[in-house]
């Protein structure tokens, strides 16, 4: 021993991390709210620094929203991607598979989804539809079960390669853009053609179709999670596999088809923004979506109508944004701000349902959330 | 680092510990527990799985923090937070999960942490020898840790201990891993220490080494201290009562059963674990109705590639598994499962495999049988009721039938585990570890739920980690060394001793010479 | 000139090229180096480099002094990945969720702070100062500067220089110090560290919070360089996330992250220097000029640009699948990567 080991008078530090019982679900909620609202106020002094009034800004991203019909409308066409990218990621989630590709299998619901609407356009627009939506979940999925089938078989690891993925789908657009699809109508500046009415969507209250299907894909997810063999499966193998395979399951298959429902359901989404929104294949097609969509599913705790919840909140807090842009010269970028401090207030709240900071001297409470 | 020129007084304490309390969320795992040691003195610290022990002393080691109670170190008060502050203190614990970096060489592990400057390899490698030599241990230098046997890992966690200069010694469960053989050379290194002035604390729940090796026995109970006896005073009948807190028989019953037939016969199996490594090298044995056949080994021979090879989890190389003569080589684990073939398998972290952690014990329940119904969806209300009807039939303790089992105490899992599987009716039980981590009433409970199983004519197959448990319960031992099987003993005659040598090698034939 | 040397130019100012666009993706890939050596998988790079650009850019725009943008740069990472570790190591959450979150808020907080300072400027652009901008320009490389003819090439500006310091210094202290060997034992198993007294929070956060400043660095030349010294949204782009990619086909070492950088930056490049490269050994033997000027023509007109940009995702894709399938027992992510440790766990 080079120094004195014996130090006298050592005190204990300030504060320490100490376990508790865990929170009960009532007070989960309640802690999430708190931080929810915390979030908005950090925001807001952000808002402030800057010298602009949060209440003002706040309220103008509410009311931009609700200003009216087109308004609303315009609202619901961002939330449909996001809310249908996030039901799929919930789905290899539970399985606790780090799909951070749901960006590339949007895109690949997308391109599949657009080979019909580009070259099969004379079809019956019933049935044209869908094809086209049997198309995204078909590319969707392959994108899906490329990791999978790696993960499998090699123990390849997941979130690397589906981030990979992402941009290999992303040039495959370009790839496509710039040569066998391009357009013949704009030779200097290559880009897609837009589709054929035939090959876009229907609208249904001033608002593509897709809000149906993302609808009726809330219930089926949250039923097939619920209630059905299938997504019993899901959590057992999310939670073990060990035992999963114990208990006779078939692992690997069980893997492989989690994850191609879960990109066929964020090729859904590739083929609804494309034919129903941007009524042809862009680059943008995600336009982040994917990456977004992980943070609605983990906000929402992997619960299909909490991602409802979350995903409209967003889509309020991006179309908010950009009427506080033309509004306040603003830039529309304070919703990502927004959207990650949120994230991360959630975050640290979640800390506070099994831990609690303890302080030196006062040693019983300190629950500070 | 050398401290020999410091030797403390033999009659000075060490450690002494006062009214040290600690709770984990609701749990009160220690209840102003009081402790002390002298240098050159062993003490044991008995109690029960879950009786604080290791608590208690991850506190003297930093790890945890204590809420209330002082603790005096060489007769001084001192705030331990860290393991840094524990080693200033010349504490040092050898911790039942190793606490190796897999990647590093056993010197790398040694000096980890150690505050001085970078010195060359050369002279510590010397250093190293030098000390492993002075306690008689063996221990090669530049080896990787991810190649070594439990008993060499043990060796590095020792000697990073001595190479820091530790005067206090604190070892959870040392010989839980061990071979008798290994035990007992483990127990002249700690004879060795006591006499160069090393203050010793070894954990355990095992009284015969307890008697063995300790000059004072302090026994926690429930979280708290009830009492500290001098070994020399005392025995294991009195040991035992004032562990468990009542007087307890420690006989296991052997019931006879008649009519036995051979009902799984394993022959020149062959099996390679993922990793390439064998598992489990030309094994052959079989298995009779209304009997248990106990198997015993050091951790890792071959036990956890037996089971998995026999429930159709793991890919068979060469051999074959005949199930009332029929070879079940190639099937899928659900269609093992309905042959009646059961395993509950309790692998290291008590709820890794049988069992999902975060679900109830509804849905635990669902676990095997939910296949059975048809359609695509869950049918739950049959796994309600037998939930139900276990927690009233085995005592099980829980707040409800849909409460995460991780919330439930160790006894009350594995009886959720084993009764889900003895209420499916098996042909055949698999118990892999049954009793790990349990308080010796649930035990209890456990042994007699296995003979229960025994008399109703199912095959048992017992793999255990406590000799005598083994020697007691079984009808037959196998045991296995590095996937081979050395030995296939009746319980009913075989000792300790040769059960111990067979698990380090040695053929039946070479024991019986050796006798 | 000589023939050899019209043969030697584009070689050179290929590999030159290839050195400059393969220097922001070097520096946030020795940041994530520190970031998994701590056992943090940090998904939050592309945010830090954003974050470090920006207020990299900022600081060199309202101060025109480049030392102070170069710290401000290592500012900017470092509050991004201070919000990472506070999540992570003392809040113990989620690492995937939080990375990511960082990178879309970092992202997200670059680009408003960037056209904040935009409309504050009152006129259309935001530009660098021609001071810092002259500060930035290629500095030749000592030696090679001097060779006849073709040493006017060698040159690389200072981010470069300050690189390939930077990589040396980090495998030095992974491998041939105490606290680096300390730090892998943390990336490691961070309960045997803690057993063995190091102190495991405070390492974390300082490797952390040094990763990012690294980081930031990247971001800064993304966003001082590339775009020749204007401010603009998304510079970081895809950088951010072949910097993580890279660590893999690193494998967890700083000196072959310098050569997996190279790799990368030359696929980047490629396509702008194909044809020349081509015709390169025209020069020294005349008669296969023909030939060669139609492969080039060949090579220009078949191969799709975007084939160029998927490269490098496509042969990171291919190194995570080979990786995984020889099971080796070293040379792989820190074991501890994704976990958080928390001493009184049981």
């Amino acid at each position: 021993m080079s120094d004195t080991p014996l130090r006298m008078n050592q005190k204990e530090p300030l504060v320490r991390i100490s376990k508790q019982a865990e929170l009960s679900d009532k007070k989960r909620m309640l802690l999430r709210l708190g931080s929810l609202l915390l979030a908005l106020v950090a925001g807001g002094l952000f808002l402030l620094i800057l010298g602009y009034n949060p209440l003002q800004i706040y309220a103008t991203m509410v009311t931009g929203c609700f200003r009216s019909a087109m308004a609303i409308q315009a609202t619901v066409k961002i939330i449909i991607p996001l809310l249908i990218t996030s039901l799929g990621v919930t789905l290899a989630f539970k399985m606790r598979f780090w799909n951070i590709g749901a960006e590339g299998q949007v895109i690949m619901g997308a391109i599949f989804a657009s080979y019909f609407a580009l070259f099969c356009n004379t079809w019956p627009h019933w049935v044209l539809v869908p094809v086209m939506l049997i198309a995204g979940m078909v590319g969707g999925g392959i994108w899906g079960a490329i990791p999978a089938f790696f993960k499998v078989k090699f123990g390849t690891n997941e979130t690397l390669f589906t981030l990979m993925l992402n941009y290999i789908a992303l040039y495959l657009i370009i790839l496509l853009r710039d040569g066998p699809w391009a357009d013949p109508a704009s030779p200097g500046f290559p880009k897609i053609a837009r589709f054929v009415k035939n090959a876009q969507l229907d609208k249904v209250f001033g608002v593509h179709i897709g809000w149906i299907i993302a609808l009726v894909l809330v219930v089926a997810v949250f039923i097939y999670l619920r209630y059905t063999k299938q997504g019993y499966e899901i959590s057992v193998v999310g939670e073990s596999q060990a035992t999963a395979a114990y208990a006779g399951m078939k692992v690997q298959k069980i893997v492989l088809r989690t994850m191609v429902l879960s990109g066929a359901v964020a090729g859904i989404a590739g083929m609804v923004q494309a034919t129903g929104s941007d009524m042809t294949l862009a680059e943008g097609v995600a336009n982040g979506v994917g990456f977004t969509a992980i943070i609605v599913a983990w906000l929402a705790q992997l619960n299909p109508l909490g991602i409802l919840l979350v995903s409209s909140l967003f889509g309020l807090m991006e179309k908010g944004s950009s009427v506080v842009e033309s509004t306040f010269k603003l830039s529309a970028d304070s919703s990502d701000v927004l959207q990650g401090i949120i994230l991360f207030f959630v975050l640290a709240a979640e800390f506070f349902i099994r831990y609690r900071f303890t302080f030196r001297k006062q040693r019983k409470g300190g629950n500070e959330a | 680092m050398s401290d020999e020129n410091k030797i403390p007084n033999r009659e000075d304490y060490a450690i002494e510990c006062c009214g040290i309390t600690k709770s984990f969320g609701t749990v009160v795992a220690n209840d102003r527990i009081d402790l002390s040691v002298k240098y050159g003195e062993i003490l044991a610290l008995l109690g029960e799985n879950g009786s604080g022990k290791t608590t208690l002393m991850n506190m003297l080691s930093g790890i945890y923090h204590p809420d209330e109670g002082t603790t005096i170190i060489g007769g001084q008060e001192v705030v331990i937070n860290s393991p840094s502050d524990a080693m200033a203190l010349g504490i040092g614990m050898i911790h039942q999960h190793f606490k190796l970096v897999e990647v590093f060489s056993a010197m790398d592990n040694i000096v980890l942490g150690v505050r001085e400057k970078y010195s060359n390899p050369r002279k510590l490698k010397q250093r190293i020898q030098q000390i492993s030599e002075s306690f008689g241990l063996q221990i090669d230098p530049e080896k990787k840790v991810y190649d070594m046997s439990v008993s060499e890992k043990q060796t590095v966690e020792i000697l990073k201990v001595l190479y820091r200069g530790a005067q206090i010694l604190i070892l959870d469960e040392p010989t839980a891993v061990l071979t008798p053989q290994e035990t007992e050379k483990l127990f002249e290194i700690l004879r060795r220490m006591k006499e160069q002035g090393c203050a010793i604390i070894i954990i355990t729940h095992k009284l015969n080494e307890v008697m063995a090796i300790s000059d004072r026995v302090t026994i926690l109970r429930k979280g708290k201290s009830v009492d500290t006896v001098a070994t020399a005073e005392t025995n294991e009948k009195k040991l035992t009562e004032l562990m468990v807190g009542m007087p307890v028989s420690l006989e296991i019953d052997r019931p006879v059963t008649e009519n036995r037939e051979t009902l799984l016969k394993v022959v020149d199996l062959t099996v390679d674990r993922p990793d390439g490594t064998r598992g489990l090298d030309d094994v052959s044995f079989e298995i009779k109705t209304g009997e248990i056949l106990g198997v015993a080994g050091v951790a890792g021979s071959g036990q956890k590639e037996l089971c998995e090879a026999i429930a159709g989890l793991l890919k068979v190389k060469t051999g074959a598994i005949l199930y009332k003569k029929e070879n079940i080589i190639g099937k899928s684990p659900a269609e093992i499962i309905d042959l009646g073939i059961s395993m509950s398998f309790v692998p290291e972290d008590r709820l890794g495999m049988g069992l999902v952690a975060s679900m109830g014990m509804v849905d635990n329940m669902l676990l095997k049988s939910y296949r059975n119904h048809k359609g695509p969806f869950v049918d739950k209300k049959p796994a309600r009721a037998l939930a139900e009807s276990l927690v009233k039939r085995l005592d099980i303790q829980t707040a409800g039938v849909d409460m995460p089992v991780r919330m439930m105490s160790g006894g009350n899992v594995q009886k959720v585990l084993l009764g889900r599987e003895i209420e499916s009716g098996p042909n055949l039980l698999i118990a892999a570890y049954p009793v790990r981590g349990l308080d010796i009433n649930s035990s209890y409970t456990i042994y007699d739920l296995l003979n229960e199983q025994k008399k109703k004519n199912v095959a048992v197959v017992f793999i255990g980690e406590d000799l005598d448990v083994l020697l007691e319960l079984s009808d037959r031992i196998l045991v296995l060394c590095h996937g081979k099987v050395t030995g296939m003993v009746d319980a009913a005659q075989a000792t300790k001793e040769q059960i111990g040598l067979m698990m380090t090698g040695s053929s039946e034939k070479e024991v019986a010479e050796h006798e | 000139m000589s023939a050899f040397s019209t043969f030697l130019a584009p070689i050179i100012q290929f590999l030159i090229a290839a050195i400059l666009s393969s220097t922001p993706i070097l520096y946030g890939t020795l940041g994530e180096i520190l970031n998994e050596k701590s056992g943090h998988l940090n998904l939050g790079v592309p945010g830090m480099m954003a974050m470090g650009g920006t207020m990299g850019f900022l600081v060199g725009y309202y101060s025109n002094n480049l030392i102070l943008a170069l710290l401000g740069a290592c500012v900017g990472g470092m509050l991004g990945a201070l919000i990472y570790a506070v999540l992570t190591v003392t809040f113990m959450a989620n690492q995937n969720v939080t990375g990511l979150t960082l990178s879309i808020f970092g992202i997200g907080l670059s680009n408003f702070a960037g056209k904040f300072a935009l409309s504050q400027s009152g006129i259309g652009t935001l530009k660098l100062p021609d001071e810092i901008n002259s500060q930035l320009l290629n500095i030749p490389i000592p030696l090679l500067c001097w060779i006849p003819e073709v040493g006017q090439y060698f040159a690389v500006n200072i981010f470069v220089y300050l690189a390939v310091i930077l990589a040396a210094a980090l495998s030095f202290y992974l491998h041939h110090t105490k606290v680096g060997h300390n730090l892998r034992a943390i990336g490691e198993n961070p309960a045997a560290a803690d057993a063995a007294g190091i102190r495991v929070v405070p390492a974390k956060y300082l490797n952390l919070l040094i990763g990012g400043g690294i980081c930031g660095l990247g971001g800064a030349y993304a966003a001082m360089i590339i775009s020749g010294g204007v401010w603009g949204s998304n510079f970081v782009g895809e950088l951010g996330w072949i910097a993580v990619a890279l660590v893999i086909f690193a494998a967890w070492k700083p000196g072959r992250a310098v050569f997996g950088a190279f790799l990368f930056g030359a696929l980047r490049v490629l396509r702008y220097h194909l044809t020349n490269l081509i015709l390169a050994p025209a020069a020294l033997v005349p008669a296969w000029d023909e030939g060669l000027s139609s492969a080039s023509r060949w090579a220009s007109n078949s191969i799709p640009v975007a084939i160029y940009d998927m490269l490098p995702f496509l042969m990171t894709a291919l190194v995570l699948v080979i990786t995984s399938m020889r099971k080796a027992k070293e040379g792989l992510q820190p074991a501890s990567c994704g976990t958080n440790y928390f001493r009184e766990e049981r």
